[in-house]
């Protein structure tokens, strides 16, 4: 087993674990701080895979202002363990069971999928994800899309200001 | 990497943010969850353009093939950043019309 | 040739159609003359007719015309064509039944007068549907034709005897009519089912050709079968309490029942399938014991009945007996031949009766009558012809007729003769005390009635007097052998009918000084019963505390049969049907019903929970979907075979 392999299968581990550590966290900050770890080991992924505009971007947006908001929103509302009421206990068994069903029957599906076999992603070596390559292609096929991502940030920024005032 | 891998680690976290949908009622740890889905989804996507900008390398050392992957992450994150923003306004005017997170209280679409 | 045979029917059924439809719009003249006219008309066809049939009988061929119009029924081979079968039989019913249906149309003209115009055109509709459908019942050429004319008498039937359908009473009889009539009717359709299994065919000619091919069991079954039928349409015991009540309806239609359509219908059936009859022994026997049980049994009734229309009813059930006690011995033609003059001198007697009632002003109870012949000569004179016609004295028609049917009684069983002998005797005596009650002695209604009292208009008297000729004279077509040899006109005419039943059982003829013994004494003592009859009731009055005892309160009664029947089925029936009601409908069809209605509600409420408005049991949901449209949509058995592998 190589170093990729090892960083792989550390970094999976590690985002799998947070990410069950997301769900039976009792108090909401303990989440997002789990999350905040997932979208870590997430960027780790990128970078092995040598996205490092994606893994920079990740962790920028995602674990640096998404995660901050939420922290602030939960702060904001004095939220603790026990504002959470319980829920029905058959529920999360549904839930369970049903979540478990979709990853069984997806991951069966996969196996069955002779294209599959063999394919191997790029790792580590590749220049696409690099921040040169991509904005080469982001200001030239993409601008379009990448100037009207500008006013949907415009609205939504309108909308959150109009739906969290105050009336 | 054998590209199963990446699916198979994807859906783990795929399938933990729909579980975590389903058994909390804490709308922001609802919320977490779907980020949480999101982004198993966008490593997926950046794993598929590897694997194509990978086989597209062995014919042509020039190729760009797998651009359009990366690039789609990132006008998902646009997205995704976009949507939290309103999210979490909604989520707080929300707490301050009920003084809970509970999403068992938005059942008006029961009437 | 028999070309016109279907104007028959279709002139009633267009005049049906006129006065049914036009009953608010056309003035009672106009219902009249078009009620009347168009029974004319078939009568005149009816006429022509009758000239063919016997041009033809003349030349000795045998004369079987059968005029398809269309065909009723095709399945596969099978058909069942809507078929006239003009012949002997059929053409001397179509005689009789627009004849006389002609003359009680007539006489209802003016015996409705008083009735409201649309009310009026209802009747008209009414009778002309009546004789349309007896027509048909005579006319079909098979079964199931006949069966079409049998079931549109028994809806005339009680559509007319419940005519003045306010009074509950009268709706009741109607009622008892249409329903004592189904049962019969379920006899006869059951015949005819089995006919159709047997043979595959309905068809008169065709049944009767191939009887062969029935086991003599199937014979039996059939006949007895269609003799139910008869029994409900006849008035015979058991079924005959219905006649007696028919008297609800307007007197011309009790007329018109009585002597011209429906009760006539098991004679002329019987008398078309003679051949089945003969050939079924078991069931002629039991024809001759409940004709003469019948013809015994409703004359007891009648020496007691005070309603002049009762009396006539019960001597119609009687008469009935006689009718198929000659049927039950083989002496189809006697049966016929009584049909025929039964036909004039009941009509006669009904008529003259609703004369009567008309003059008293709806009164019917004799008691109440006498010394009409003073203010009604005309009724009188026909009345008493028609007394003297049914009493059986020579040379009226029923004296003919009667004494045929008596003489094949005496060559089959001399037991059964002396008791028929006994059931004339009482005919004779009830029915003078009939007419002395009711037009001799002393009046004894109100004087407001006596002052009243006046002839009826030529309208009414007219058909009396044509009647009255018909039934002295009526009896000349059938005279015995004794008296003029081969002068039997109607048994030469209906000869080639019953050919094939004469073949297998010739009547046995009785030697002619026995003949003239019997027919010395039974005239003698109906004219002494007569006389006594006379001698007893002409110093009639009214007494106020008239009880009878012992057999005459059982006489008065009609023997309790409508109590029995009360007893033993209606009450039964009642009861099964209350239990029905409040036990099974209730609780059975109710609670399914119900069951059915709550089970969706209910089901429909738990459903309603699956809305329960929160978003993760929506999500749920569709997860579990996606699992299932993954599991359908691609190759289970990888999927199992995973399974597999992983546990």
């Amino acid at each position: 087993m190589n170093t990729v392999q090892i960083l792989f299968f550390f970094l999976s581990v590690l985002a799998i674990f947070s990410a069950v550590m997301v769900l039976f966290s009792k108090s909401p900050v303990h989440s997002v701080l789990w999350l905040i770890a997932v979208f870590f080991a997430i960027s780790g992924h990128y970078i092995l895979l040598n996205a490092q505009f994606l893994a920079i971007v990740n962790l920028i947006v995602y674990a640096g202002a998404i995660m901050v908001l939420f922290l602030f929103v939960i702060m904001l509302m004095n939220l603790n363990a026990n504002a959470e009421p319980k829920k029905y206990w058959w529920m999360k068994f549904a839930g369970v069971i049903s979540g478990g069903c979709f990853l069984v029957v997806l991951v069966s599906l996969v196996q069955q999928a002779t294209e599959l076999t063999g394919k191997q992603a790029l790792v580590k070596e590749g220049n696409i994800g690099l921040i040169k390559n991509l904005g080469k292609v982001l200001f030239s096929d993409f601008v379009l899309p990448f100037e009207i991502s500008s006013v949907l940030f415009l609205s939504a920024m309108v909308g959150a200001v109009v739906i969290g005032k105050k009336d | 990497m054998p590209i199963q891998y990446y699916i198979y680690f994807c859906l783990a976290l795929f399938s933990i943010g729909i579980i975590g949908v389903l058994t909390r009622r804490n709308a922001i740890i609802v919320f977490m969850c779907i980020e949480l889905m999101l982004n198993a989804v966008n490593l997926l996507l950046v794993a598929f353009s590897k694997l194509h900008h990978g086989t597209a390398l062995a014919i042509d050392p020039a190729t760009t093939v797998g651009t359009d992957g990366q690039l789609f992450v990132f006008f998902i994150m646009v997205v995704a950043a976009a949507e939290v923003s309103v999210g979490l306004a909604i989520i707080v005017m929300m707490y301050r019309n009920t003084h809970s997170v509970d999403i068992n209280f938005l059942n008006r679409l029961k009437n | 040739m028999s070309k016109i045979a279907f104007l028959v029917p279709l002139f009633p059924l267009v005049g049906f159609l006129i006065n049914g439809l036009g009953r608010k719009y056309l003035s009672k003249t106009a219902i009249g003359v078009i009620g009347s006219g168009v029974i004319f008309c078939s009568f005149v066809t009816s006429c022509i007719l009758f000239q063919q049939v016997c041009n033809e009988s003349c030349n000795e061929q045998t004369f079987h015309a059968v005029v398809t119009l269309f065909n009723f029924i095709k399945v596969d081979a099978f058909t069942i064509p809507f078929a006239f079968q003009i012949d002997q039989l059929s053409v001397l019913f179509l005689l009789i039944i627009t004849g006389i249906g002609f003359l009680i149309h007539l006489y209802s003209t003016a015996y409705m007068k008083e009735e409201e115009s649309h009310h009026f055109g209802r009747y008209f509709a009414y009778l002309n549907l009546f004789v349309f459908s007896m027509l048909l019942l005579v006319m079909g050429a098979n079964y199931v034709i006949m069966f079409i004319g049998w079931e549109g008498v028994g809806l005339c039937s009680y559509l007319l005897i419940g005519y003045w359908f306010k009074n509950n009473q009268y709706n009741y009889a109607a009622k008892k009519a249409f329903i004592m009539n189904r049962i019969g009717d379920l006899g006869f359709l059951l015949a005819v089912f089995w006919i159709l299994f047997k043979l595959g065919t309905v068809n008169y000619g065709d049944v009767f050709s191939n009887v062969a091919k029935l086991s003599a069991f199937d014979i039996a079954a059939i006949t007895m079968l269609l003799f139910v039928g008869a029994m409900g349409k006849s008035a015979q015991i058991p079924l005959y309490t219905w006649l007696p009540d028919a008297m609800a309806g307007p007197t011309p239609v009790s007329a018109l029942i009585h002597a011209a359509t429906m009760v006539t219908a098991g004679i002329y059936m019987i008398a078309r399938s003679n051949i089945l009859f003969t050939l079924a022994p078991s069931t002629q026997a039991i024809i001759t014991i409940v004709g003469l049980a019948t013809a015994v049994f409703a004359a007891t009734i009648a020496l007691k009945q005070n309603d002049i229309k009762k009396v006539l009813a019960y001597s119609t059930v009687s008469q009935l007996g006689y009718m198929f006690l000659g049927l039950g011995v083989g002496a189809y033609t006697g049966a016929v031949f009584h049909v025929f003059t039964h036909a004039f001198f009941k009509a006669l007697l009904f008529l003259g009766a609703g004369s009567v009632i008309h003059a008293m002003h709806h009164e019917q109870d004799i008691r109440k009558m006498g010394n009409l012949k003073k203010y009604m000569p005309i009724t009188h004179i026909t009345f008493l012809l028609g007394c003297l016609a049914i009493a059986g004295i020579p040379p009226f028609s029923g004296f003919f007729s009667k004494d045929e049917i008596l003489a094949a009684v005496f060559t089959k069983n001399p037991i059964y003769y002396y008791i028929a002998v006994g059931g004339a005797l009482m005919t004779a005596f009830y029915m003078f005390r009939l007419y002395t009650l009711t037009f001799l002695g002393q009046f004894r209604g109100t004087s407001e009635q006596e002052h009243h009292l006046h002839e009826s208009p030529y309208s009414m008297t007219i058909p009396l007097i044509v009647l009255a000729i018909l039934s002295v004279i009526a009896g000349f077509i059938g005279i015995p052998e004794i008296f003029a040899p081969d002068s039997h006109w109607l048994e030469h005419f209906l000869a080639p009918i019953f050919k094939e039943s004469t073949k297998l059982a010739a009547v046995h003829h009785v030697d002619h000084s026995q003949e003239y013994l019997m027919m010395g004494s039974v005239t003698g003592l109906v004219i002494l019963m007569i006389l006594i009859a006379l001698i007893l009731y002409k110093k009639y009055t009214i007494k106020e505390d008239e009880t009878s005892w012992g057999i005459g309160k059982l006489l008065t009664n009609k023997w309790y049969i409508d109590e029995l029947y009360n007893a033993i089925i209606v009450n039964p029936m009642n009861a099964f049907a209350g239990f029905c009601k409040n036990t099974i409908e209730k609780n059975g069809i109710d609670g399914i019903v119900n069951g059915v209605g709550k089970l969706v509600s209910y089901s429909s409420r738990q459903l309603r929970l699956l809305q329960s408005g929160q978003v993760a049991s929506y999500l749920l949901i569709m997860i579990l979907s996606i699992v299932v449209f993954f599991l359908i949509w691609f190759n289970d058995l990888t999927i199992i075979r995973f399974l597999n592998n992983i546990f």
